[in-house]
């Protein structure tokens, strides 16, 4: 942002201000401290309780890390489950975002507000309403489904809702703007007479595409790859609107231990795995498409 | 790129020659190729409609059940003179609306002199900072709703569980997203301004009312529509630090066992259309702020 042979100070000239520019900090930091910090401590030392434990009678503290064995051995099915629908969600939203976003940003013209309006529109009813209604149109007695029956894609006796189909294609609808929009904001970025310069070096359009704008538009992959995967992995109102308990993710299984049956450590375990395998997923992903400026 | 290769061709001398017919042919793929993207685009805008479609449908459907069901049965207006005839519906709107407008208050405002501190401020401890703010949006509702709870119960929380809880969590994972979007609006802004205005005589104070504020406006609405939105809409977090208490979407996920009564979707059909003619409203706005 700062031309070159200027530094980057600000309030330069009022080293009062500079000195206690940090307190606007403080409240929110607290709050995240409190709330969120706390919580993923607290939730450390619930998962090393004795599972057996209860709700009622309380739990003994036995620093007990074969939970963490446990957990993953007893859940494994399901952890590949989360990343590998997650995985394919982030790709789909990736192959459909991108178009959309490259013709808000190149070709709308003087539309582009009003198609970036589009673009969030649908998302400004419930989440639960739009994955309901999904499930209406994904029903056996469907449109969908008797479509598809129609050209044999399906079977006769085929079924979309209840299948990992239905599943995923509820996370990729549910998770697209978080595509879209960051993918938007940095092909927005992208000069045009760049990819005219290109042109006029005699690159097809399609070097041009490949070597212009998509590396230019990385920082929005990053983001909305990472947007899409994150909540993607931890979700379970898709799988459970439009799935059955075959394809139950982790995030069901980590609510109902939590909420239904209250078995506290095995809930603060796989959270706590989910967690750092989604968070070392993320640093290992930014750090190799070295968009560290990122966070 | 074979159209525009031909069309590269068409423009050399002696170009002129070619057979009419096989020039209409390139002018068809020539326009396919511009308009290709743009019309994979509006097919995707369009599918993201198909379930707002539905729901507005369900919204006029009178069912033959109960339960609204995937089947349209016959066309009714009563669903929109009875909206709050579901016992709960109203009162879950109303809370809804209570704990997004206090946790959108509240998370603006902490989350907005965060973004300052951070983009004009240099101070030791900043990365961590970023860390700390990047942190939450990283982690998964789940974990963030399931910690919490354990928390609260942890300390003896349980019988708080309801509004002032809720709210907290809302604060929690909206304070990031706000910060991130007023952070992008005064990365952008030109610090020389704000010099300018001192220049000319004008004290902190009014440089801020006058310059900087005006001008980071825009990032700090965004932020609290995003914020507002984030929070009326959560549902994982929500059911996790809500007590008995009941939310919109909690409403909405209650209903999963009673039978859903047709009115979810004239309330769905309703958050449709005000948020969008709110926005819209938002971009005239600015248009004409934008005019000045």
């Amino acid at each position: 942002m700062t031309p070159p042979g200027r530094p980057p100070v600000v309030d330069g000239e009022n080293p009062r201000r500079r000195r206690y520019g940090w307190l606007l900090l403080v409240p929110g930091m607290l709050w995240l401290v409190v709330f969120f910090l706390l919580p993923t401590v607290q939730l450390f030392f619930t998962s090393l309780y004795d599972p057996s434990g209860s709700y009622e009678f309380g739990y003994a503290m036995t620093w007990r890390f074969q939970n963490y064995a446990d957990a993953v051995r007893d859940n494994w099915d399901l952890f590949v489950r989360s990343f590998l629908y997650a995985g394919i969600t982030t790709a789909v939203c990736l192959l459909l975002a991108y178009p959309l976003a490259y013709a808000i940003a190149f070709k709308s013209g003087r539309w582009k507000n009003f198609l970036l309006v589009l673009v969030i529109a649908p998302f400004f009813t419930s989440f639960l309403l739009r994955t309901l209604s999904w499930s209406a149109i994904l029903s056996d007695q469907g449109p969908v489904t008797s479509f598809f029956q129609t050209i044999a894609i399906l079977p006769d006796d085929g079924r979309l809702l209840a299948t990992p189909v239905a599943v995923v294609a509820g996370l990729i609808y549910n998770f697209l703007p978080f595509m879209t929009l960051p993918l938007y904001a940095s092909l927005d970025k992208v000069d045009p007479r760049l990819i005219e310069a290109a042109g006029d070096l005699y690159s097809s359009p399609f070097t041009g595409f490949r070597k212009v704008t998509v590396p230019l538009s990385t920082p929005g992959v990053v983001a909305g790859t990472l947007l899409t995967f994150i909540p993607a992995c931890g979700d379970y109102i898709n799988a459970e609107l439009l799935g059955t308990t075959r394809q139950y993710m982790i995030g069901n299984r980590i609510q109902a231990a939590f909420l239904r049956e209250r078995d506290y450590p095995v809930a603060a375990t796989l959270s706590l795995i989910l967690m750092l395998v989604v968070v070392a997923m993320v640093v290992v992903y930014v750090r190799r498409a070295g968009t560290e400026k990122l966070v | 790129m074979a159209a525009a290769k031909a069309t590269t061709t068409a423009k050399q001398p002696g170009a002129g020659t070619r057979p009419a017919p096989a020039r209409s042919r390139t002018t068809a793929w020539r326009w396919l190729a511009d308009h290709l993207v743009l019309l994979v685009g509006i097919g995707v805008l369009v599918y993201t409609f198909i379930p707002i479609g539905y729901i507005i449908a369900l919204s006029f459907n009178k069912p033959t059940g109960k339960s609204a069901t995937a089947q349209f049965d016959a066309f009714t207006w009563s669903n929109w003179q009875s909206i709050c005839e579901p016992d709960n519906l109203c009162d879950s709107l109303k809370t809804s609306f209570a704990v997004s407008l206090t946790a959108t208050a509240i998370a603006t405002l902490l989350g907005t002199l965060m973004a300052f501190a951070i983009v004009r401020h240099s101070f030791r401890g900043r990365e961590a900072s970023n860390l700390l703010i990047f942190l939450p949006m990283a982690t998964p509702e789940v974990v963030l709703g399931s910690s919490l709870l354990a928390m609260f119960i942890a300390i003896g929380f349980n019988g708080l569980l309801g509004f002032i809880t809720i709210v907290i969590a809302h604060v929690m994972f909206c304070l990031s997203f706000v910060v991130v979007t007023v952070k992008a609006r005064l990365a952008g802004l030109d610090s020389r301004l704000e010099q300018a205005a001192m220049d000319l005589y004008a004290n902190e104070w009014q440089t801020f009312r006058l310059v900087t504020l005006p001008l980071a406006l825009p990032g700090i609405i965004a932020a609290a529509l995003l914020a507002f939105s984030l929070s009326f809409d959560d549902f994982v977090i929500t059911n996790f630090t809500a007590g008995r208490t009941e939310t919109f979407p909690l409403f909405i996920y209650g209903s999963k066992l009673r039978g859903f009564p047709p009115q979810l979707f004239v309330v769905g059909t309703l958050m449709f259309l005000v948020s969008f003619v709110l926005v819209i409203g938002v971009e005239v706005w600015r248009r004409r702020r934008r005019a000045y």
